[in-house]
């Protein structure tokens, strides 16, 4: 018997199946016990997923490749979902509208101080030089993130980790944050939170109206390729 | 279903045709964004079908970023040593990312 169980856990451990079908399955665990728990930003659960997933491949001594194998499949999404965001951005069109030329003006601001305010806050606490690269473009959606990462030479599998913990941090406190300095209209607190947290500030706005998630997608496109930009001409002027 | 997702599936191929043939800053998805925008605009919005598709992706949306999340396994011994002057930089720099943009976004609307 326990030979049987070990034969299938080793081919079952060889596919994507598994893996994929266990991404899924404990983030869908994890919304249930997030909801059932009043759903605290603290515990989202991407962080609960996290958690449980990274558990059970130390526990079972799996190799980060062999689980993104399989979780690959749903890692792919995030283009076809960016791509998505067109729809809630077209049916926003009137808002964009009304705060076009200002919005323009919170992109180049929000960048350029995206980039900085990590390295300065980074060499503040004493970070690496290392750590440092791979933090610069951490506002910004992953695999444009970790492109960026590597033409300043840090670690682009870490600056993924970074980038997920900036949108956790940005979709906990973000929007009550910038209530609480004034900033109350939907689509102006969706757009800092897009820019400044990307996918996970994007979702979070969309919890709060379709026009706040809207322009979240809308800044955290326009971030990528912004902070695209700025990145190596603002790496220079800091002294990365 | 699969006519939404084919559509979607071919904005972001154009897209990433697009930046990457004429070295674009601005990643494929993104450039497939802004193309399928400009589309629904001259059309005068999505089929419903699309609509549907879209709406039920991006309420999934945290999901994605899962696999990518439990790369953190790669770098545990890097955290140890770093993570929490790391954290503080994150949180930091966040906030200060978010009210530099909200504020200028809000105060040059209210300016008008």
């Amino acid at each position: 018997m326990d030979e049987r169980i070990f034969s299938i856990w080793v081919y079952l451990a060889q596919t994507p199946l598994l893996w994929l079908t266990a991404t899924i399955a404990i983030y869908r665990v994890m919304t249930l016990i997030s909801r059932r728990l009043g759903s605290p930003p603290l515990l989202n659960p991407v962080l609960l997923a996290i958690i449980a997933i990274v558990s059970i491949l130390l526990l079972t001594n799996t190799p980060y490749a062999t689980y993104f194998d399989g979780a690959q499949f749903v890692h792919f999404l995030l283009g076809p979902a960016t791509v998505a965001l067109a729809i809630p951005l077209y049916e926003s069109e009137r808002t964009l509208r009304r705060i076009f030329w200002p919005a323009l003006a919170g992109l180049l601001v929000g960048s350029a101080t995206g980039i900085s305010a990590a390295v300065l806050a980074g060499r503040l606490v004493g970070l690496s030089e290392q750590t440092l690269r791979s933090l610069a473009p951490k506002s910004i959606t992953t695999p444009i993130a970790m492109g960026i990462a590597e033409q300043l030479g840090g670690l682009p599998s870490l600056t993924a980790v970074i980038v997920i913990v900036t949108g956790m941090v940005g979709a906990l406190f973000g929007w009550e944050l910038l209530s609480f300095f004034g900033v109350r209209d939907d689509g102006e607190r969706g757009f800092a939170l897009g820019l400044a947290s990307h996918g996970l500030g994007t979702a979070r706005s969309l919890q709060f109206s379709s026009e706040a998630g809207a322009l979240a997608g809308l800044a955290m496109g326009l971030n990528g390729a912004t902070t695209s930009l700025l990145a190596p001409l603002l790496a220079r002027w800091l002294g990365l | 279903m699969i006519d939404a997702l084919l559509g979607i599936l071919l904005f972001q191929l154009i897209g990433e045709v697009l930046s990457r043939g004429l070295n674009l800053p601005v990643p494929g998805p993104v450039v497939g964004m802004l193309l399928l925008f400009a589309i629904l605009r001259w059309r005068g919005g999505p089929p419903a079908q699309l609509s549907a598709t879209a709406h039920g992706m991006l309420a999934h949306l945290p999901l994605l970023f899962v696999p990518a999340g439990v790369g953190v396994i790669v770098h545990l011994p890097l955290l140890a040593r770093e993570g929490a002057p790391l954290l503080v930089a994150i949180v930091v720099s966040t906030a200060i990312t978010l009210l530099a943009t909200g504020l200028t976004v809000h105060w040059l609307r209210q300016r008008k």
